[in-house]
């Protein structure tokens, strides 16, 4: 082959170097000073972000729904503006003025802003997915929960939303995979994430791709499970119909 | 028990109801026919104010609903409803769709609601499945567990729009047959209906509405056996 060169003693030069190039990567990149951890706390520091973060934007995206749902006019107002502003700006400029701006100054840590900064940021797309979740579940409902008695709102609690969950789930499992994407961002408040911790250990190692590479197969990893769970999610709802 | 004074209803520029004015008395059946497009299920739905009324007054044991909307829940519990698509809840096995009003409106403790919905299921011959799903049952199971469901909140009066349209021809018997029932008990109904078999055998009263007007009511042998309307008498030639 073109690229197989042998030596005198008749060893794969080639093979040789791609050997030593792989492990001085691992080593240097994983395991001298034990920097393996750096990625694992990044992971770590990811991974609460995006579930707090997904709780809150859950807890927004409901609300907001529903204030968008309302025939109040305040509230319509109120929903849709919050939406226009988040989905019309990016999520990184959001982080850095809810950080500097308005949580700079309180003792707040700062894996709470950021979840906060974030879930604010979700909880736009979540609106959006719910409200259309709650507009695909068939009028007819809604008019018999109320012939029945049951106010506005607890037809919503007991009829309406948990129809709605229905066809909003598997949305919200991948709302989740852009989520824990756009934590990579938290890097700019000084949140060592994983990404973070690829730029920490680039700047002790000078390798400017091993960690970076790392750092995409671990989000890769973390995404396909997340999507392998969607698609087992939406055969089960399927199911049940 | 209901009284209903000149009710009109518009949707836009569309007039649908251009002054109602009857009057239901209890243990009445009133059966309401007409063409589709007479306003038929909009005057129906006014009367739980599943439409709100443009115009007029509807009054049941004597209590304005116009001037109570903010007690609209607890008025509607008074009247039970019957949608022609059934709108059961599908999350819900049957039980819990009868159980559900009893429980959160009435506050009813849970065993007693559910001894009340295995009556009620009895009654409408589906004692058999109590815990099956809303998309296991055929359609005149589903209607008739919605009857079951209405019946929950002691209703003083029941509504039904047109409740076996959407059944196929062999379950519709299955249906009126627990109306029929249900008319004998005593129960106060009003019934929109296309089934003229059931008005005339049932119905204590039948309101024949024509483009928003009850243009002519009367015991069944009177609208049927001799309709004065040349309306009504053409509406009945083609359906009867």
């Amino acid at each position: 082959m073109f690229f197989v060169k042998f030596n005198q003693e008749g060893e794969n030069i080639v093979l040789e170097g791609v050997y030593r190039v792989l492990s001085d990567a691992i080593y240097f990149n994983l395991i001298r000073e034990d920097r393996y951890m750096l990625f694992v706390n990044g992971l770590k520091v990811s991974i609460q972000l995006t579930v707090f973060a997904a709780i809150i934007g859950v807890i927004i995206g409901l609300l907001m729904a529903i204030a968008k749902l309302t025939n109040n006019k305040i509230l319509n107002r109120i929903a849709t503006t919050y939406t226009d502003v988040i989905r019309g700006t990016p999520s990184v400029v959001q982080l850095i003025v809810i950080y500097y701006a308005i949580l700079g100054s309180s003792q707040l840590p700062k894996l709470l802003v950021a979840s906060l900064a974030f879930g604010i940021n979700s909880g736009a797309y979540v609106t959006e997915l719910i409200r259309a979740g709650i507009q695909a579940v068939d009028k007819g409902q809604m008019e018999a929960a109320r012939s029945l008695g049951l106010s506005y709102s607890q037809a919503m609690r007991y009829v309406i939303v948990p129809q709605a969950i229905k066809n909003i789930l598997p949305a919200l499992v991948s709302e989740f995979i852009v989520l824990l994407k756009e934590t990579a961002v938290a890097g700019y408040i000084a949140l060592d994430d994983l990404t973070r911790a690829g730029t920490i250990v680039r700047g002790r190692t000078f390798d400017p791709y091993t960690p970076f590479i790392l750092v995409a197969l671990i989000y890769l990893y973390i995404t396909s499970m997340l999507t392998a769970f969607m698609g087992r999610l939406e055969r089960r709802l399927r199911q049940s119909d | 028990m209901i009284k209903v004074v000149d009710l009109h209803k518009s949707f836009g520029d569309l007039e649908v109801l251009k002054g109602i004015n009857t009057e239901i008395r209890k243990g009445e059946v009133v059966c309401v026919i007409g063409a589709s497009g007479s306003g038929k299920s909009t005057f129906l739905r006014c009367l739980n104010l599943l439409e709100e009324p443009t115009k007029g007054e509807i009054y049941i044991d004597g209590i304005s609903l116009m001037e109570h909307k903010k007690d609209i829940n607890k008025l509607r519990q008074k009247v039970g409803m019957v949608f022609q698509q059934f709108n059961l809840f599908p999350h819900m096995t049957v039980l819990e769709n009868i159980m559900l009003a009893p429980v959160k409106v009435k506050k009813m403790p849970e065993e007693e609601a559910r001894g009340k919905a295995i009556e009620l299921l009895r009654k409408v011959g589906l004692s058999d499945k109590d815990n099956a799903y809303p998309s296991q049952l055929s359609g005149g199971q589903k209607q008739r567990v919605a009857i079951a469901r209405a019946l929950a909140m002691d209703p003083e009066v029941m509504l039904f729009d047109e409740p076996t349209s959407a059944l196929d021809p062999e379950m519709v018997g299955e249906v009126l047959a627990v109306m029929k029932q249900l008319a004998m008990e005593g129960m106060t109904m009003v019934v929109v209906t296309h089934e003229m078999g059931f008005a005339r055998e049932v119905g204590d009263r039948i309101l024949f509405m024509d483009e928003g007007v009850i243009l002519e009511e009367g015991t069944p042998e009177e609208l049927f056996g001799n309709p004065k309307k040349e309306r009504t008498r053409a509406f009945l030639s083609k359906v009867l």
